[in-house]
């Protein structure tokens, strides 16, 4: 089935979010849509699905317009749609989730799951899916959780299926798991609407490539096309991909952790003694598959886990016990794995995000009181100097796009005399651009001659970015290896298998 | 200036909305449930008057028994007719410091239920130390609100201390805290300490002179400075929450508890520090009760202004004046209701329908814009209290 766009026009205000948009789909084609956050991509394909009206325009499923108004219209048209913020009831099973919407009773009105339990295992044979129908949702991992999703538009004969940001949750296995998945579907003649800012994956998949910047297409392009180009036409200009490793000083370690472990709430040690250091003017990054303690080991760092055991030195003090408070003012940066959640207030403006926390020492406090002036002058400074994109610095932080979140995160975590910074996930859902600017930041710390622990599992921000590698591996660190390790190598030992140091 | 104007008018639009349709709606159930008025349903005319008019004399008793009565006057001079607004103010008093309560714990994200047993434990406080102790005029007024206060205070505070030690839930510890303040008055009232000498029920000694707060309009209305005092402590909350480092600390909690904790905001001290803060303005508003209008503590003296106040908060959207206002309205609504039941024959009970519909649609922002066709503007500064998994 092919899908077709012509002249797809929506406004918000004096907003175009969408400006006359074509876009053709042929059958078993993987069309990758590739934009910033903020380009128009999600209401493109909100109005392909139903969820929004477009102002003029009209959508063709194999030649023939049709009129979708509401998502029930798509499905019927043959439309399906996984979106990024998985729509599944957590507490149901796999077939309780996938009959959602469409139930059928069986004898005295009895629910009937039995006919969607054969559909699950119809389609996972045919896809090679290994979804068990009577599972729990919320006991499976992210990425089955898709499948179940994708599940659902296959039963549902979904010709077309809209992938919104599917990656962006997943592990690099899970990843890779997932392209395989569309390939397959592609060859059982699915076509499929890839929509990301992820280049290689996009390079690796797509049949075609359209570019929608600032809700316009500004390019459809095959995916031969170069990562450098691609992203040059995505942000507008030149990018720069793989910050240049310059040649740098790096001085004596000046954060030393000594078996190190972090327990959970049941007492199992989720980071199992690790021993690590990062000296000034380094990168050491922390990588490994989700889930296998970097993000409680990043916590640890600033004594926001509750179960803490061994030794943190942070300039020769033993800083392991103190407060979170203590800890952040002893010199030590730290950037949230999930910034809405741990990073931000969002009802609060950007001003008073970023004294959250100094708002009570001098210049920002006087006494009890709050110096609004200061907060205010101080923030337009920080603003200017991160390039915090928003009209004024009174605007809540709620409104801001991703990279500009994470850009209030930034200015507010550097403005404290810092010796170390601690980044966990500091690109995560975050567009080209912002990541570059990310990585610029990280980096200029670094040549101040601070510390930087990168915790990240994307491969490419590693290897872009550190002097040392830690590999973590169901709570300890298997290896620490130098920069120039192969991909493979450090592939090989976030699967666990520690065969030998990689670089010695 | 222009564009507070504006603002104050989007902040009020909503809630005056709503109020005027339950109005309309009390209105239509005064006129229905009057059997004179059914009785005229055949002809379409006389029936419609007739219901305009039961409505209308039933609200107008309801503005006499609530701000102004000039049948009053008569006999007196023009400030008796304001007698209805005294009775207003004087229960809107402690209403606006039990109100105030609670939006503060609403800002800080905690649901303050225990508003009643602060007040309770405020009135003993201040009815102790004003009938017990000889103080000089002005300090013994000062004296005894603030032993309400403190006492309220270490009883509220307990409350925030043990959700943070324990994780334990605000709203089971403090509808707890109520029952068990709620008996530990009636214990105390038959104590020796609180007995009135010759007297076998539970009342406690007038407090002395020294320690009444002063009538603001001579000895034929009850008003009293407490107003003064209550009004005071909405300036002082609004100031706390907006001017303060410790109210940033409390904002910035209640929106966000994860990423104060990691901000390096104490999380204890802040859930603490709000508790023991609402118990202080609740313990207030039963101190400015025995101290200004009651003047001796009985088993009953905390009425329902503990449990208004919940009310009166989300009327008043947890902001400081907002709160006053719902106060106001609620002081009017009960001093009104009574006029209303004795002068026109309707129950008492429709003013506690017209509360209950005002309430209902302010708690459905949805349905007023939808009756009014209006379009959603922004209203993200709602109430951040987060029920069961705060």
């Amino acid at each position: 089935m092919s899908l077709e766009l012509r002249g797809i026009t929506k406004t918000f205000g004096s907003f175009t979010a969408n400006d006359a948009i074509n876009l053709r789909v042929e059958t078993g084609q993987i069309h990758a849509i590739l934009g910033e956050n903020g380009a128009g991509k999600s209401t493109l394909m909100n109005i392909v699905y139903g969820l929004l009206k477009a102002d003029s325009g009209e959508i063709l499923v194999d030649e023939k317009a049709v009129n979708i108004t509401e998502p029930s219209d798509a499905l019927s048209a043959g439309i399906g749609m996984v979106h990024q913020h998985f729509m599944l009831i957590p507490v149901f099973t796999v077939a309780e989730n996938i009959v959602l919407g469409h139930e059928k009773s069986g004898k005295f009105g009895a629910l009937d799951i039995e006919t969607a339990r054969l559909a699950i295992k119809e389609v996972s044979k045919d896809f090679g899916f290994e979804v068990n129908p009577d599972a729990i949702v919320e006991t499976l991992p992210v990425g089955i959780q898709q499948k179940v999703e994708i599940i659902r538009a296959l039963i549902y004969e979904a010709k077309v299926l809209i992938l919104d940001e599917p990656t962006a949750v997943l592990t690099p296995q899970e990843t890779d798991e997932l392209l395989k998945t569309m390939r397959e579907l592609k060859a059982k003649g699915t076509s499929i609407i890839f929509i990301t800012h992820k280049l290689r994956e996009v390079r690796e998949v797509a049949d075609q490539i359209t570019i929608i910047r600032r809700g316009k297409v500004v390019g459809a392009v095959s995916p031969q096309t170069s990562e450098g180009e691609l992203a040059s036409l995505m942000v507008g200009r030149a990018v720069d991909l793989a910050p240049e490793k310059v040649k740098h000083e790096i001085g004596s370690p000046i954060l030393v952790a000594k078996d190190l472990t972090v327990r959970n709430t049941l007492g199992a040690a989720v980071v199992n003694k690790v021993n690590f250091h990062v000296s000034a003017g380094e990168v050491l990054a922390v990588a490994g598959v989700q889930g296998n303690g970097q993000s409680e080991l990043a916590r640890a760092l600033i004594n926001l886990e509750d179960h803490i055991e061994g030794s943190i030195l942070l300039d020769d003090k033993e800083i392991s016990g103190a407060s979170i408070y203590d800890s952040l003012h002893a010199g030590i940066a730290f950037i949230p794995e999930s910034r809405e959640l741990d990073g931000l207030v969002g009802s609060f403006s950007i001003a008073e995000n970023l004294i959250l926390d100094l708002h009570d020492q001098a210049p920002y406090a006087n006494g009890i009181m709050l110096s609004a002036g200061v907060v205010m002058a101080e923030a337009e400074k920080r603003a200017k100097e991160f390039d915090i994109r928003a009209q004024s610095v009174s605007d809540a932080v709620s409104t801001l796009s991703g990279g500009n979140k994470q850009k209030v995160v930034i200015a507010r975590e550097l403005s404290r005399p810092v010796k170390v910074l601690v980044a966990s996930q500091p690109t995560r859902g975050l567009d080209v651009g912002s990541i570059e600017f990310v990585h610029e930041r990280i980096l200029a710390e670094r040549d101040a001659g601070r510390g930087v622990i990168l915790f990240s599992t994307e491969l490419d921000e590693v290897m872009a970015l550190a002097d040392r590698i830690a590999v973590m591996y169901r709570g300890e660190i298997l290896d620490i290896v130098d920069s120039n390790v192969t991909r493979e190598e450090l592939g090989l030992l976030m699967a666990g298998v520690a065969a030998k140091k990689a670089s010695a | 200036m222009r564009n507070s104007l504006v603002k104050f008018g989007q902040a009020i639009k909503l809630p005056g909305l709503s109020f005027g349709l339950a109005f309309t709606l009390t209105g239509l159930i005064i006129a229905f449930s009057d059997a004179k008025v059914l009785s005229k349903i055949g002809s379409p005319l006389t029936f419609i008057k007739s219901a305009v008019a039961t409505a209308g004399n039933a609200y107008l008793a309801l503005f006499q028994g609530s701000i102004f009565d000039i049948n009053l006057t008569k006999g007196h001079n023009f400030f008796q007719g304001f007698y209805p607004l005294s009775e207003t103010i004087v229960i809107s008093t402690p209403l606006i410091l039990t109100g105030l309560s609670v939006a503060l714990a609403f800002k800080s994200g905690l649901f303050n239920i225990g508003a009643q047993g602060q007040f309770i434990f405020g009135a003993i406080g201040a009815s102790y130390v004003g009938f017990h102790f000889h103080l000089p005029i002005v300090i013994h007024v000062i004296a005894a609100a603030l032993a309400g206060m403190v006492l309220a205070a270490i009883w509220g505070g307990a409350v925030g201390l043990l959700k943070a030690k324990t994780g334990a839930h605000e709203v089971i510890l403090t509808i707890m805290m109520n029952y068990i303040a709620g008996y530990f008055i009636l214990w105390t009232l038959k104590t020796s300490q609180f007995l009135r000498p010759g007297r076998i029920d539970p009342i406690a000694p007038e407090v002395n002179q020294s320690a009444r707060l002063p009538l603001l309009a001579g000895a034929n209305l009850r008003i009293h400075a407490g107003i003064f005092i209550a009004l005071a402590a909405a300036v002082f909350v609004w100031w706390l929450l907006t001017k303060t480092t410790i109210g940033y600390k409390f904002r910035s909690v209640g929106a966000n508890s994860a990423a104060s904790k990691t901000a390096g905001i104490s999380v204890p001290f802040v859930l603490t520090a709000t508790m023991a803060i609402c118990g202080a303005l609740a313990g207030l508003g039963g101190a400015v009760q025995v101290l200004g209008s009651e003047h001796a503590l009985n088993a009953d003296i905390a009425g329902s202004f503990g449990f208004d106040a919940i009310t009166v908060a989300l009327l008043g959207r947890a902001q400081p004046l907002g709160t006053v206002f719902a106060a106001l309205l609620f002081g009017a609504l009960h001093a009104g209701g009574r006029t209303m039941q004795s002068s026109t024959g309707v129950p008492l009970d429709i003013v506690l329908v017209t509360q209950a519909l005002i309430v209902l649609f302010i708690a459905a922002p949805t349905f007023v814009r939808f009756v009014f066709r209006l379009k959603k503007i922004n209203s993200s500064a709602g109430l951040t209290s987060k029920g069961w998994n705060g």
